[in-house]
């Protein structure tokens, strides 16, 4: 098998087949749950429906979304060793723009619509005898909800494809063929990636889980929800990140990349998993502690009622197992290790988006989860098939960056 | 405590010393160790050290803290003198994970300095010997242990040769817990007393 830096990603035949397959399960999932629960149903079947799109869509586009901000974050780090995988980070980026596109016409589909099933305070006749909702138009409305959102992905789209295009490009050696080059390269790279973090700091830290998510329990408010939101996507995003290395590793590309920089991608996720936690925990406490009815009856159905199995499990699965799973130094470094705590943290995240979502939307009964894991697997179809063509088009390794080497003789 | 017999050297560059430390090893002689006044990424495993177990030990200090935090705190506040706390429950978990995630952290925390202390026969008042001064300065110092079928004058030859500097053979006691040698010991070529 050919090792080359100039090698590039032939998917296998089975590989697009399966993310056809894995679309068309998430086609049919939803096409299934609109006939059953979307179409004529009543008020609250329709909600169900809207719901997993919701879920699914916000959830995946901040997942891959997340990708961009390590490549960002890390670039503004001065970092080296990410360069070694630079092209699958932004390989797994490039599907911001599509899922972002899904995702707008779902959310603008919400805000906009006439039925308010998840969103109560787009019905204006609701708002106006709602004092709380009435206290929030200026933030709760459909005008600042539609600008904000769309503003937002097109952001999110157009920086990462800046930041994409400025590491693409030097590929053809021009740019970064002298120091003074190399020098300019970086600094442009800096700025970019600095743009970037800002426009991410003003939304996934802070705003745009509040509107999307939080916005279902229009009453209930956290400030810390954003924050929360980032880290149980960035954890996600990373544990893409790195079944795409070992994807790739497997399949004999990637030679500049060994076990020490998938035991450094797990260090970030085993530290972020237990971020996601400290979070977790510190939006649970307080409000546990202060013990302000508006403020618990968030958590009641979560905690306690119907829903308290998922809330459990996915605890669970997002701290108990990735602490003990990959506390230890050899766990990290293994390949198969890395597949299983991978795919459990997506996984888990996965459900704490069900658990954001559902309460709120179907309160007397948790729905089928598997018509939502049908088009959640659509949307990893997506994801595969999205990346697996950005992969295909360019070298995987990004052989001409100026911090190429550092990558190389990365050790942990 | 017994007096080993050491063969020590001055390196001045890692590119050198690589290959040294290769060379001597597979020449059969005994490194007994590489002092280098930073940490030298790779050099340990160049020199066939094993991994130290300090982490496991940090792992069972960590629980054996929440361990304690969680039995303490339990007994006290729900078995042996229960308080009502604004209408908490008197097991009230979430409000103790704090402190258990603090004690955690401090019995791990102070639990692995104490026992890298031990490890490196670290303690106050503890003299510690070197090879070479220099070894806290910008040089790195080879030092191989000499058994009883080690040639002198041969593994100075060899060290010479494989690119070290200020070769000298030098006389240590073994063990250095605090900071007892014998009256014999030369220091840095200077008698020294007791202590």
């Amino acid at each position: 098998m050919s090792t080359s830096t100039t090698e590039k990603f032939i998917p296998a035949k089975r590989y697009n087949t399966i993310a056809v397959a894995l679309m068309v399960i998430g086609v049919i999932a939803a096409i299934s749950l609109f006939v059953t629960t979307g179409g004529e149903g009543n008020h609250d079947n329709r909600a169900r429906f809207w719901a997993s799109l919701l879920q699914n869509s916000v959830y995946f586009l901040l997942v891959v979304n997340a990708a961009m901000f390590f490549m960002c974050a890390t670039t503004l780090a001065w970092g080296g060793w990410q360069i070694g995988f630079t092209r699958v980070t932004e390989a797994i980026a490039s599907c911001v723009p599509v899922i972002g596109v899904i995702a707008l016409a779902i959310l603008l589909a919400l805000c906009f619509g006439d039925h308010h099933t998840i969103y109560h305070w787009t019905d204006a006749e609701h708002v106006a005898h709602d004092p709380v909702l009435e206290h929030k138009s200026g933030f709760l409305s459909k005008g600042f909800f539609a600008i904000v959102t769309v503003l937002t992905v097109v952001l999110w789209s157009f920086l990462g494809w800046k930041m994409r295009q400025l590491s693409l490009k030097t590929d053809e050696g021009d740019i970064v063929s002298t120091l003074e080059r190399k020098k300019k390269f970086v600094w442009n790279n800096t700025v970019m990636a600095a743009l970037y973090i800002v426009v991410f700091a003003l939304t996934v830290m802070s705003s745009i889980p509040w509107l999307w998510v939080m916005s279902i329990d229009a009453h209930w408010y956290s400030t810390m929800f954003s924050w929360y939101n980032f880290a149980s996507t960035f954890v996600a995003g990373l544990s893409l990140i790195a079944l795409y290395v070992v994807f790739l590793k497997n399949n004999g590309y990637l030679p500049s990349v060994n076990k020490e920089h998938l035991h450094d991608l797990g260090k970030f996720i085993f530290a972020f998993s237990i971020f996601w936690t400290y979070l977790w925990f510190a939006q649970f406490m307080l409000i546990w502690y202060a013990n302000i009815p508006e403020e618990t009856i968030y958590f009641k159905p979560r905690a306690e009622g119907i829903y308290s199995a998922i809330f459990w499990m996915m605890l669970i699965i997002n701290f108990v197992a990735p602490l003990l799973i990959f506390m230890s130094k050899d766990s990290k470094r293994n390949y198969t290790i890395v597949t299983v705590v991978s795919v459990l943290v997506i996984f888990g995240h996965w459900l704490d988006y069900f658990q954001m979502v559902f309460p709120a939307v179907s309160p007397d009964k948790v729905p089928m989860i598997l018509f939502d894991m049908g088009i959640g697997l659509g949307f990893i179809g997506i994801i595969m098939y999205v990346t697996g063509k950005t992969l295909s088009k360019y070298p995987l390794t990004a052989r001409n960056h100026p911090f190429v080497k550092e990558a190389v003789i990365h050790h942990t | 405590m017994a007096i080993k017999k050491f063969i020590t050297g001055n390196f001045y560059d890692e590119a050198v010393l690589f290959p040294a430390v290769k060379k001597v090893r597979r020449a059969g002689y005994k490194v007994h160790d590489v002092y280098t006044p930073f940490p030298i990424h790779g050099l340990d495993k160049e020199l066939g050290m094993k991994d130290t177990d300090l982490h496991i030990a940090g792992f069972i200090y960590g629980i054996t803290g929440t361990t304690t935090a969680i039995s303490f705190i339990g007994w006290a506040l729900a078995l042996d003198w229960q308080i009502n706390f604004g209408g908490k429950p008197f097991f009230s978990l979430p409000a103790w994970i704090p402190i258990m995630f603090e004690l955690t952290v401090l019995f791990s925390a102070v639990g692995m300095v104490l026992t890298f202390c031990w490890l490196c026969q670290l303690a106050p008042f503890v003299k510690k010997d070197h090879f070479n001064p220099r070894s806290t300065d910008d040089t790195f110092v080879m030092a191989i242990e000499c058994t009883d079928k080690t040639n002198e004058e041969e593994a100075i030859a060899f060290l010479k040769n494989a690119g070290a500097q200020d070769v000298q053979a030098q006389s240590r006691e073994t063990g250095w817990w605090f900071g007892r040698y014998d009256r014999e010991t030369v220091q840095f070529g200077k008698k020294v007393a007791a202590v």
